[in-house]
């Protein structure tokens, strides 16, 4: 109890005592955690290349600048491919995003027991693969190119979408589906009056939130062959061509920036 | 037209909500249910539609033994009953029209109501219903434009579109300030005369009961406890229903004294 009787004043603390002595503890086995991991870090670090990290670091900087802005017209069409990546794969996940959402939700799963474990399931290694790993498959599995890349972004964003869809799905308001059924609709009715207007803008927003991510993804997808400015980016390090990379970094980031204005703007439209 | 015969309903969590209520309503009655919270009220009407399962128990709607349907005909069923909601449960982010038209979800198939090709007929009727409740220029307003009374008046739209035998009507308004309280029991009672329906209104205020409706069933605990008209509700009554309170009290005066006794009916009527 945090209410004590001391020479008949009662006295009020936040914690009782047994409490607040558990949450000190956590404290100091949290901070010796890190002086333990810290240590362990640093007898694994060869410090002479950290000491030399600045003149290292400097030395790349200077060979990046200027950019090679002639290289920009080599560039359009994988941007181009970094884009449609990002956009076919985004709707490509959208599809089978909605059916699982509705399985895994609690108050529309037609079976608890059997049916949502397994939507959930379907989320859940969706989501525990990143998408350049997808990517690692797929180029194996369909061959190196832009097809591999959409597949390998929309593979990891079906569990993505289907996971916040189902969160919004599960706090909707109870009511209108309530007075919907008593109407005499049937269920696939009943989603799409009742339910489906309840969770719109929550779909539009996550959509285009996954879109933006997807965009900053697919920028890498070209390392592992997966088509896309990535390839670009590969060949340039691997030839030691500084002032291109320089270059790529600077229209990935243009993009993203571009992305990011619409996908906010479009979020600030719906809400 | 409803008979209830022995409804119970035990919760999974324990709780009896209902505990062997019998209830006949004929055609064209409208019933107010009282009680305290809990009685059990929203849990009968919501039985009666099957919203709710019921543990044990039968509903017989015009003859069909509703708690004995499977789901196409539960769905068919429910297409007579038609049911307002305390906090109005409209689809608050689609338009008015679409709001009374989801009334027809029984009648109209997937892709048609998919695509809002409802029936001309349908529209027809619905444009009728909202002439009658007097909100045709907000047919195409979202329902999350609209005022409680309004929204509470698509609801009713909602309702009789389904052209039900039976208004089933859980607090309509409890969300309502007195006036347009008053207003919505009055709209309910008109159109349920007009169109020859019984109802089944679950109530918290008494005094507003007592001023529209013919009959009062008082439930306490999951039990009727009365079953009468409104004049025969006496302090002896509603302590039996509600428990232990001084219902005769009157306001008292500055100095004192007890002022001049008000109708009690009006008092009542005030209070929401």
């Amino acid at each position: 109890m945090p209410v004590r009787h001391a020479a008949g004043v009662r006295v009020w603390q936040r914690r009782a005592r047994r409490r607040q002595l558990l949450v000190w503890l956590g404290w100091l086995a949290g901070t010796l955690l890190i002086v333990a991991s810290w240590q362990g870090i640093a007898a694994n670090t060869m410090w002479n290349f950290v000491w030399d990290a600045p003149a290292q670091g400097a030395d790349l900087l200077a060979r990046m600048v200027p950019p090679r802005w002639a290289y920009t017209g080599r560039l359009w069409r994988p941007l181009w491919d970094t884009i449609n990546i990002a956009t076919l794969g985004t709707l490509a996940a959208l599809v089978p995003a909605v059916p699982i959402a509705l399985l895994a939700a609690r108050n529309t799963t037609p079976s608890a027991v059997l049916v949502r474990p397994a939507a959930l399931l379907l989320i859940v290694s969706s989501r525990s693969i990143n998408s350049l790993i997808w990517a690692l498959l797929l180029v194996s599995i369909i061959g190196p190119g832009v097809l591999a890349g959409i597949v390998a972004i929309a593979l990891r964003s079906i569990g993505f979408v289907a996971k916040l869809l189902y969160e919004a799905i599960e706090e909707i308001d109870r009511a209108p589906v309530e007075a919907i059924t008593a109407t005499g609709a049937g269920r696939a009715q009943v989603v799409t009056f009742g339910i489906a207007p309840q969770v719109l803008p929550a779909f539009a927003g996550i959509s285009v939130f996954r879109w933006d991510i997807n965009i900053r993804e697919s920028t890498v997808l070209g390392l592992v062959g997966a088509g896309g400015i990535g390839l670009e980016l590969q060949s340039s390090v691997n030839v030691l061509a500084w002032p291109q990379v320089t270059m790529i970094f600077i229209l990935i980031l243009a993009t993203v920036v571009v992305s990011e204005a619409i996908s906010a703007r479009v979020r600030h439209a719906i809400i | 037209m409803l008979c209830v015969e022995r409804l119970v309903k035990q919760y999974p969590t324990g709780d009896t909500a209902l505990r062997g209520v019998a209830l006949e309503v004929p055609a064209g009655q409208v019933l107010a249910l009282i009680g305290p919270s809990g009685a059990g009220k929203s849990t009968l009407i919501r039985c009666v539609n099957r919203l709710v399962e019921p543990t044990a128990g039968r509903v017989v709607l015009e003859g069909e033994d509703v708690t004995a349907l499977g789901p196409a005909a539960l769905r068919r069923a429910r297409r007579r009953m038609g049911m307002i909601f305390q906090e109005f449960a409209l689809v608050e982010r689609l338009s008015v029209m679409e709001n009374v038209l989801s009334g027809r979800l029984g009648y109209v198939g997937f892709w048609r109501s998919w695509f809002r090709r409802f029936p001309p007929a349908d529209v027809e009727e619905a444009f009728r219903l909202l002439d009658r409740v007097e909100l045709t220029e907000c047919c195409d307003k979202r329902a999350d434009a609209l005022s409680g009374g309004q929204r509470q008046r698509v609801g009713i739209a909602r309702a009789l579109l389904q052209n039900p035998r039976i208004l089933l009507v859980d607090e309509p308004t409890a969300s309502l300030d007195p006036k347009t309280s008053r207003q919505i029991m009055r709209l309910i009672c008109e159109l349920c005369r007009e169109r020859k329906l019984a109802a089944l209104i679950n109530m918290h205020d008494v005094g507003l009961a007592r001023l529209f409706v013919e009959r009062i069933v008082g439930l306490r605990q999951g039990t009727i406890v009365y079953d009468g008209s409104p004049d025969g509700l006496t302090p002896e009554v509603l302590t039996t229903i509600y428990g232990e309170e001084d219902w005769a009290e009157r306001r008292r005066g500055p100095g004192g004294e007890e002022e001049e006794p008000e109708v009690d009916e009006q008092r009542l009527a005030g209070l929401t």
